[in-house]
């Protein structure tokens, strides 16, 4: 019963205008502005004030929004991103930020901006470390946050006009759709539904292995009158099994009576907003009975373990195999062997949005608007488990919150699919912070055994890798991993005499999918450590060890592939050799003075093929002209933050000749642009790229022959289109041409495949077109006492073939280098005791250290303007840098990541540290 | 039902004893909730009375309950106090730090509070006020377990009493595997004070290494008379005792035990050197 003093209406001003909200008792804060204030731009990554995306100001001061209950905000003055970023200091942060490229995805934007606004109201011209203690809060995954300190003391000194650039390729375009990631105008998968959508909760499995009954529905329903939907396995029209690779579709979208891992999905309720907001999962009427789980690969490959899947003996998923000339001659015949075993954890993606979005029924149709790297892998899978056509799937996209890998996955997906077409009105949900943690997929951990041996002279003399990757209840792409691994395990080196093996094995953990680098960050990690230990024996310097094995063009890769041009570990290696010995020398001046702090300098080195592994892997852009003289680009490839639609906009502009700022982007979406393929293996850029400066080619030809130009004459589109020569000036009249069906006066469609060629039983063939290179330098400095590492420095250099956007190179590194820190260092998902982010833990603001981005442009012949990609490259070497340089550091022995601080205080300690 | 942010004590006891949720800075309140809903009867304390604010009070200090971290780490105190402002400023985040109060730190009893090992260096009391009248009881007696206090039925934390630590000096470690937003895998807070030289007072207290944060007996007894110029090598494990950490995500109790006793002599050097 109400007591005459409990608070029903709350008043207080939002962003300058009054407003009042009628809230639950303890509804918070976050969920009032958003949902019944239409505050889009407060966004909610964790509800626990873990992550700071939510971050409004309460008369002035940075609160999270997601811990404070509305009541409590009577008579407060609240402001938001969307209030701020008009105000002065306002606007010279929605400018640095673009200029320096501190928002990727931008979502959580909205909370280092207000958070930034806080701080230049009380301290006008703040230095990097008054920044990141006022950020601190506020996690971001894409940046590595440098580039945020650097806009925010920018945006302190009143120095935020970038310098104008052309746009041109190679030269470092703002992000063409960057504004309204600063702003607080970019929507994302939970900004997009309709008000008065109904919410959809999907129930999950609390057990890694378990058998169930779900409880009597009718009664559930009567103890919940408002529930709208009950959805179980039985209300899939069509398979329900899915996955992204063909063969390993072992996934449900609801177990049926049975489940593998802890959040599996089980039964979804949809309901009306506020009563959602009150229900309790836990309320749902489910028998459990427990089963015992296997949760590593020794658990799941003994001979008592229960079998996951069918078909799958000793639960081995599948594997890869690579072998070039006689490993283990190679080795009896070396003069010095170093050999170890390697574990590595299940690691999160995190990104800051969770996984969100809506469905409705338009015309028959079904239309999903949800985060996503790969809608048309979306649509494909909906086509199955729905039993529709594609052609009445529409996936639209919205911005996405960070992807990494994870995203490639459906989600929300079917679920929102199968309520809207069953309910025929708009349903929403956004996945909690516990439920994305719990059920979407992760990298996988690795067991890895691996042994290489050198001759005297520093020449590698055979390496045998053998890999065991926890896949987790589900393929998800772990045999992409299993794939992928032994393709690159021996690193960016010639070795003449390899064999490699890794399998997928399945376990009751949560299913191990893509992110960033497939399998082969964890393998780098084993090799690199190696490498060091190798040259450690031989006497050589760790560096020069690495230059002598080096790949070279015209030399044969593992997989007998031999690249005539575009090889380029060799520069990216050189690249670090004047910041080794300085750094080094360094680290040997402070070591020198003792105490309980040492530092080191380590390297790591990667590669990594970019696309698809010997498979078709095309890319297709259109595009348009109106009569207007309006270019349409139409780009399928999502972008997630990392900057296609930037880059391949440039790509595109480059090849038609014209300015990429007039250029209009249309997409993705599956109605109207084509299958520009997955974000995913640093293949967007290279592959899409390729088909974007292809259809610009097209189209230049195209608008050429209107007028009999030659090949080199000047375009100018837009109004009163013309070309120009050497014989002058030559209208186009477009206006006197007929437009087809989208209006395009004339159009272009071309697609781009990557040259590969299947690979035989030995791993032996082309598996990708072209490869990255990359090698980093890390410093660090370690408290043996409390056995902390703190990375003071990091040098990453990249070879990108061609940068076509250095900004966009930059940040991709940034980025890359922070999670390769986390890998490194923090972050261990285990399953069912670190589902949120303050017992997971991903780096902060003072954790990653000033980064030098050199950039490498060893063009390759396959790239668009000799580009390659990158995405995957960026983490690959950081965590054997700085495992390398712990090492040199203390003289500790490292084996497992990451290296926390108990970790490497017991590693100390066998090293002889007190 | 409702919300209620009562600014008479009479209306807030009455809430809670009719069941309410206490909320004060809602930064452990609404993560506990995990996924499931939020209460719909919820008694917000912090607008009532002696709640809030930092004050003198006779020979010591008063720091009402509901007072944010923002405000003790922006507070002007004696010295003795750096422990606890050091402590106010690595809770969380700014964010935590502006909605996060001392009061509910101490109440939500989780061994890794960041406010307890620097309030027990201080001799904290707590006031508690409930149906019963008003009691004062000594904070290490007050949390008396994992999530556990001495709170009884119908009571409130309303302020922390601290006799003044006079010319100390005070120091807090806090160990977590990132910089920001990190729970403590141990942190220590030392208070000494010295006299012509020499340890005439020290006080020293270790969370998330046992259930409750507690102090150092052994070590304390052990550092009086000690040169204060060079009081961290008289930390040493067998002084350590009563400690037993246990092993989670953050770290192995081994671990614990072995990286507290570097902590111990940092904070305990620190504190001597401020002395």
């Amino acid at each position: 019963m109400d007591r005459p003093n409990a608070i029903t209406r709350t008043g207080f001003t939002l962003n300058g205008q009054a407003v009042s909200v009628d809230a639950d008792a303890g509804e918070r804060l976050s969920h009032s502005l958003r949902e019944r204030l239409g505050a889009r731009e407060v966004k909610i990554g964790c509800n626990a004030g873990d992550c700071g995306a939510c971050t409004v100001l309460v008369d002035g001061a940075p609160v999270c929004a997601c811990l404070m209950p509305t009541a409590r905000a009577g008579g407060a003055r609240i402001e938001t991103v969307s209030g701020v970023a008009g105000s002065d200091e306002g606007q010279r942060l929605v400018q640095a930020f673009q200029a320096h490229q501190a928002a990727q995805c931008g979502i959580c934007t909205p909370g280092m901006m207000v958070s930034a606004i806080a701080l230049l109201r009380e301290r006008a011209r703040p230095d990097a470390a008054a920044v990141e203690d006022a950020l601190g809060g506020v996690l971001c995954r894409c940046t590595g946050y440098r580039k945020i300190v650097d806009a925010v003391v920018a945006a302190g000194q009143g120095d935020v006009a970038p310098a104008p650039v052309s746009g041109a390729v190679g030269t470092p375009l703002m992000r063409l759709d960057g504004l309204p990631k600063v702003d607080g105008r970019e929507r994302f998968g939970d900004d997009v539904a309709p008000v008065g959508a109904l919410v959809l909760r999907v129930i999950r499995s609390p057990h890694f292995h378990a058998r169930f009954r779900l409880g009597d529905p009718e009664a559930f329903r009567a103890a919940h009158p408002w529930v709208r939907l009950v959805l179980t396995a039985a209300d899939v029209p069509g398979r329900n099994s899915y996955g992204v690779i063909p063969g390993f579709e072992d996934q449900p979208v609801f177990g049926e009576g049975y489940v593998r891992f802890r959040g599996e999905a089980v039964a979804a309720v949809v309901g009306p907003a506020d009563e959602m907001a009150r229900f309790d999962p836990a309320d749902f009427p489910v028998a459990w009975e427990e089963l015992p789980p296997v949760l590593t690969v020794g658990e799941a490959m003994a001979g008592d373990a229960p079998q996951l899947h069918e078909g799958h003996a000793q639960n081995v998923m599948t594997g890869g195999f690579v072998k070039h000339g006689e490993a283990g001659a190679a080795l009896d015949r070396a003069d010095v062997v170093v050999e170890g075993d390697f574990t590595t954890s299940f690691v999160e993606h995190a990104y800051i949005e969770p996984e969100a979005g809506f469905a409705e029924v338009v015309e028959g149709r079904v239309h999903v608007h949800a985060c996503t790297q790969a809608p048309v892998m979306d649509q494909e899978m909906l086509a199955g488990a729905l039993a529709m056509p594609l052609r009445d799937i529409r996936i639209v996209p919205t911005a996405t919150g960070g992807g990494f890998g994870s995203k490639l996955d459906v989600s929300v997906q079917p679920y929102l699919a199968l309520a809207a077409l069953r309910l025929g009105q708009p349903v929403r949900m956004a996945y909690s912070r516990i439920e994305s943690m719990q059920s979407t997929t992760k990298r996988h951990p690795a067991q890895i055994r691996l042994e290489i041996g050198a001759t005297r002279d520093g020449v590698i003399s055979g390496m045998r890798f053998e890999g065991l990757f926890n896949t987790g209840a589900y393929a998800s792409w772990g045999p992409t991993v299993a794939n992928r691994v032994p393709i690159h395990a021996s690193g960016p080196y010639r070795v003449r005499d390899y064999l490699a093996r890794a399998r997928g094995i399945y376990t009751n953990g949560p299913p191990a999918g893509a992110f960033r680098g497939f399998g082969v960050p964890q393998s780098a990690i084993a090799q690199e450590l190696l490498f060091d230990e190798l040259a450690g024996k031989l006497g050589m310097d760790a560096l020069e060890f690495r230059l002598k094995n080096a790949l070279e063009n015209g030399v044969p890769t593992i997989c007998g592939q031999v690249f005539e041009q575009g090889v380029g570990i060799r520069a990216c290696l050189e690249a670090l050799r004047p910041h080794w010995k300085a750094l080094g020398a360094d680290c040997d001046a402070f070591n020198a003075r003792g105490g309980v702090l040492r530092r080191g300098v380590g390297i790591g080195a990667g590669w990594y093929g970019c696309g698809n592994t010997s498979l078709p892997n095309p890319s297709t852009i259109k595009a348009g002209l109106r009569a207007d003289g309006t270019v349409v680009l139409h780009q399928g490839a999502a972008d997630i933050g990392q900057g296609s639609n930037t880059v391949i906009t440039q790509i595109f502009a480059q090849a038609l000749g014209v300015d990429p700022a007039g250029i209009r982007l249309v997409g993705g979406d599956t109605d109207v642009t084509p299958d520009a393929g997955k974000t995913s293996a640093s293949r967007q850029t290279f592959v899409t790229g390729n088909a974007a400066r292809l259809a610009g080619l097209a189209l230049r030809r195209q608008v050429l022959a209107l007028v009999n130009a030659p090949g080199d004459a000047v375009l100018r589109l837009g109004a009163g289109a013309c070309v120009e020569d050497g014989t002058g000036r030559h209208p186009l009249r477009l206006d006197r041409m007929a437009g087809d069906d989208e209006g395009y006066v004339l159009r272009v469609t071309e697609s781009y495949d990557p040259p590969t060629a299947p690979l035989d039983e030995n791993g032996q063939g082309v598996p990708y077109a072209q490869f990255g290179y990359a090698a980093h330098l890390a410093m660090v400095e370690v408290d043996t006492a409390l056995g902390t590492t703190r990375v003071l420095r990091l040098v990453a250099a990249h070879d990108v073939g061609r940068a076509i956007n250095p900004l966009l190179v930059e940040g991709q590194v940034q980025g890359g280098v922070a999670q390769g820190l986390g890998m490194a260092l923090m972050e261990e998902f285990l399953p069912g005791r670190t589902e949120n982010l303050h017992d997971y833990l991903i780096p902060t603001f003072g954790d990653v250290p000033p980064i030098d981005t050199l950039i490498i442009e060893e063009a390759d012949a396959h790239g668009p303007f000799g580009a390659k990609g990158l995405g995957e490259h960026a983490l690959i070497p950081t965590a054997p840098a700085i495992l390398n340089a712990i090492t040199r550091a203390t003289g500790a022995k490292l084996r497992q990541v990451p290296v926390t601080p108990a970790r490497l205080r017991a590693a100390l300690k066998e090293a002889g540290h007190g | 039902m409702g919300f209620h942010r009562p600014d008479r004590i009479d209306d807030a006891l009455a809430a809670l004893g009719a069941g309410a949720s206490v909320i004060a800075g809602g930064t452990d309140w609404y993560p506990s909730r995990g996924d499931g809903p939020v209460p719909q009867d919820v008694l917000d304390v912090t607008r009532l009375p002696g709640f809030r604010g930092i004050a003198r009070d006779g020979d010591g200090w008063r720091i009402g309950a509901a007072t944010t971290w923002t405000e003790i780490a922006r507070a002007e105190l004696p010295r003795g106090f750096d422990g606890l402002r050091a402590a106010a400023r690595v809770v969380g985040s700014v964010q935590i730090q502006n909605a996060g109060t001392v009061g509910g730190n101490i109440c939500n009893a989780s061994p890794a509070a960041d406010g307890m090992p620097p309030l027990l260096t201080l001799d904290a009391t707590v006031e508690l006020v409930g149906p019963g009248g008003v009691r004062q009881v000594p904070l290490d007696r007050f949390v008396t377990g994992v999530r556990r206090t001495g709170l009884r039925p119908g009571e409130l934390l309303r302020a922390i009493h601290i006799p003044d630590p006079l010319s100390a000096g005070a120091a807090f470690e806090k160990l977590g595997s990132r910089k920001y937003l990190v729970i403590s895998i141990a942190m220590v807070a030392a208070l000494v004070r010295a006299e012509a030289g020499r340890v005439a007072d020290a006080r020293v207290a270790v969370g998330a290494c046992s259930p409750v944060a507690r102090r150092l007996p052994e070590l304390e007894r052990a550092l009086v008379g000690a040169d204060a110029g060079a009081v961290a090598r008289i930390v040493t494990p067998d002084l350590l005792g009563g400690l037993a950490p246990i092993s989670d995500v953050r770290g192995s109790a081994d671990y614990r035990m072995d990286a507290v006793a570097a902590l111990v002599a940092r904070a305990v050097g620190t504190a001597a050197e401020e002395a």
